[in-house]
């Protein structure tokens, strides 16, 4: 066999069962690029950590050889912060879904976002919860057919890049499961990025998403991204339009900021610089 | 020079106890969130901790502070969190995942009345159920309950002890009265602490399977970081930690672990105090600020020539069966005393064959008085 192994395998988790996504399902095609990017950076794989919450793309933690810690509902992010902050050293990792991370998680995304913590998030939104068999979530677009909006949805959907934007991420981009290459490009320089870097993958759910709005493919939301998606060309967040007619990807902030773990680390040594330069045990009273 | 042990004699408060007793037994990890009447205990490792050298953040919310505990003591640092009520009743989930994934871990509830806001500034003793079952599924867990400022830095110690040894969620449980307590705090010596270290793996980490526990049930815990290349899940799952969520014999296996590797060394973890037990005919039980009420209804009822007599339960769970079946065989009455509608007195009616149990609850935040006490021991003889 180890003739006709597929050249990622390597980075694969052994022992895993077959993967649970769909055929059709665009979380393959991150994970591919995610293990492309690693590949092609030469990383250590010892020194990066995966962090998921629940739901489909929560599963992607389970099937990279590396360290990896699959969380409850919600809370892949402030899991991620802990094991970042105890050990900055590690490139830590969060790849989970878009009704994890914006819904039952999003304050845990506001936070570590504006403390400029130094993980890298990658949201795979397809519009749904897939795993549960199909309901609405934060990013479904309004007038979408879903098993808890049989009339229509009548909420605004979230745009994720502006959410990101505003709270302080580093690094914004957003691509969709057609811009394959660039979505690898993305993910080697977030996780280049010092500071709180922030990808969407605007993702393929044939299943559960795609059944329901007239395009019963995978194909057909492929297509569906291939006409509708722009891409642009400046770093401009208020550019980042999504609606189903428009959808524009691209890098939408590269800024640098005070990383939160080098300004902790920075405090700490100076207090204790500062204690045995005066010869003090504690500052504290008890 | 030791920053984290702070030897010496202090007139302080409970809460700074506990926090000093937490660097004391080695954490360099507190994420917390501001929650009276635990908040001194955050105030305090926040001036503290940067002089140790570790961490202390503090988190959006009380679910956000015990996840980033769970995601530190997996890259290798001891951690703990403090709380609430409120903020216990928010941390429930994720304390499931800590005894699912097996992180050592330490949360204190210093506890107020409720239900939902209460009383935020009066003690209470109403979380002691929902400890023990308050997440979902079947787990045991280990808790203490300090009933002095003393009591705070060594339980806090023992806690994190536990929660090393055992690979679990470990609990002080203070009351409100405790944690706002000020009374005498005797730091020892750093060599006179008795410190437990989580076991870590010896194998070649191609070997290593994260939950395949040795003989005495614990597994190894390698952290992140260091080339295993492990998986933990809250899922059920097989020794490798592969998730294995419908084959009914690995889910039974795997619970069945998790219960018996505390159930099996009960008798290290639990610990009672007694007064006057051999040869009562009435035994108090008590625990917390209230066992030292108790303690001096006790004298107060001897000095009138009643038999009475003290179990001071300092472990609450696992909880102390066999200390409760075998003094029911001997003695005539039991009287539990709780600040609550009542909670440890069910486990001691299961626990106590025929010997009848009174109850003297106790509500509103305030301590039982020595004097109710033994009015209630003579009632109940």
């Amino acid at each position: 066999m180890s003739g006709l192994m597929h050249p990622l395998e390597k980075f694969v988790r052994p022992g895993m069962e077959s993967r649970i996504w769909c055929s059709g399902c665009s979380d393959g095609i991150v994970l591919n690029e995610f293990l492309r990017a690693i590949d092609e950076l030469g990383l250590d794989m010892n020194k990066i950590v995966v962090v998921s919450g629940i739901g489909c793309a929560g599963r992607a933690s389970g099937y990279i050889n590396v360290d990896a810690f699959h969380a409850t509902h919600g809370r892949a992010i402030p899991v991620a912060v802990g094991i970042k902050v105890a050990k900055p050293e590690l490139n830590v990792v969060v790849i989970s879904g878009d009704g994890d991370l914006f819904s039952i998680g999003g304050n845990h995304f506001l936070h570590a976002a504006r403390r400029n913590v130094g993980i890298k998030v990658i949201c795979i939104n397809n519009f749904n919860y897939g795993m549960t068999g199909g309901q609405a979530g934060p990013t479904t677009p309004m007038g979408a057919f879903l098993t808890t909006t049989p009339y229509g949805n009548i909420e605004s959907p979230l745009n994720l890049v502006q959410l990101a934007a505003a709270v302080g991420a580093t690094y914004v981009a957003r691509w969709t499961a057609f811009h394959v290459r660039r979505i690898k490009e993305s993910i080697k320089k977030a996780l280049a990025k010092k500071g709180f870097a922030f990808i969407e993958v605007v993702g393929i759910c044939p299943e559960q998403y795609g059944r329901r709005q007239k395009m019963p493919r995978p194909i057909d939301m492929m297509m569906w991204f291939k006409k509708n998606s722009v891409i642009s060309r400046e770093l401009d967040p208020s550019k980042a339009e999504f609606t189903p007619e428009k959808i524009v990807v691209g890098e939408f902030v590269d800024v640098e900021r005070p990383e939160y773990t080098e300004l902790m680390r920075g405090q700490i040594n100076s207090i204790i610089e500062r204690l045995e330069k005066e010869g003090k045990v504690s500052d504290v009273e008890i | 020079m030791r920053r984290d042990v702070l030897t010496g004699s202090y007139f302080t408060l409970g809460d700074i106890a506990c926090a000093e007793g937490a660097l004391a037994a080695g954490c360099r990890y507190f994420a917390g969130y501001p929650i009276t009447p635990a908040t001194e205990i955050a105030e305090h490792m926040a001036r503290r901790m940067p002089e140790v050298g570790g961490i202390y953040i503090q988190m959006e919310d009380e679910i956000a502070s015990i996840a980033s505990a769970i995601g530190a003591s997996y890259a290798g640092m001891k951690a703990m969190t403090a709380t609430s009520g409120p903020g216990f009743s928010l941390m429930q989930e994720n304390i499931g995942l800590a005894v699912m994934t097996e992180a050592p871990l330490v949360i204190v509830n210093v506890m107020r009345g409720g239900p939902s806001t209460g009383q935020p500034t009066r003690g209470g003793q109403q979380d002691v159920m929902q400890t023990k079952w308050g997440s979902h599924g079947d787990y045991e867990v280990i808790a203490f309950a300090p009933s002095s400022v003393q009591e705070m830095f060594d339980l806090t110690i023992e806690a994190f002890n536990c929660a090393e040894r055992f690979r679990c969620p470990a609990f002080v449980l203070a009351e409100e009265n405790v944690g706002h307590l000020r009374e005498k705090l005797v730091i020892p010596e750093p060599h006179e602490i008795r410190l437990v270290e989580r076991k870590r793996p010896k194998c070649d980490p191609k070997e290593y399977a994260p939950f395949k526990p040795d003989e005495d049930l614990i597994p190894p815990m390698a952290h992140f970081g260091e080339g295993f290349r492990f998986y933990a899940t809250g899922l059920t799952h097989n020794e490798k930690g592969l998730p294995r969520t419908v084959d009914p014999d690995i889910h039974a296996k795997l619970v069945r672990r998790l219960n018996e590797k505390i159930r099996r060394h009960a008798k290290e973890i639990i610990k009672v105090k007694t007064l006057y037990l051999d040869d009562a005919d009435i035994c108090v039980v008590a625990y917390g600020i209230v066992s030292r009420s108790a303690a001096s209804a006790v004298r107060l009822a001897r000095e009138m020539g009643i038999k009475a007599g003290l179990l001071k339960l300092v472990t609450l769970w696992p909880f102390p069966s066999d200390e409760i079946s075998r003094l029911s065989e001997g003695i005539k009455k039991f009287l539990v005393c709780e600040m609550n509608e009542g909670q440890i007195v069910r486990e001691v009616e299961r626990c106590s064959k025929c010997s009848k149990v009174s109850f003297l609850p106790k509500l509103g935040g305030e301590i039982h008085t020595p004097k109710e006490i033994l009015s209630a021991i003579k009632g109940a003889l």
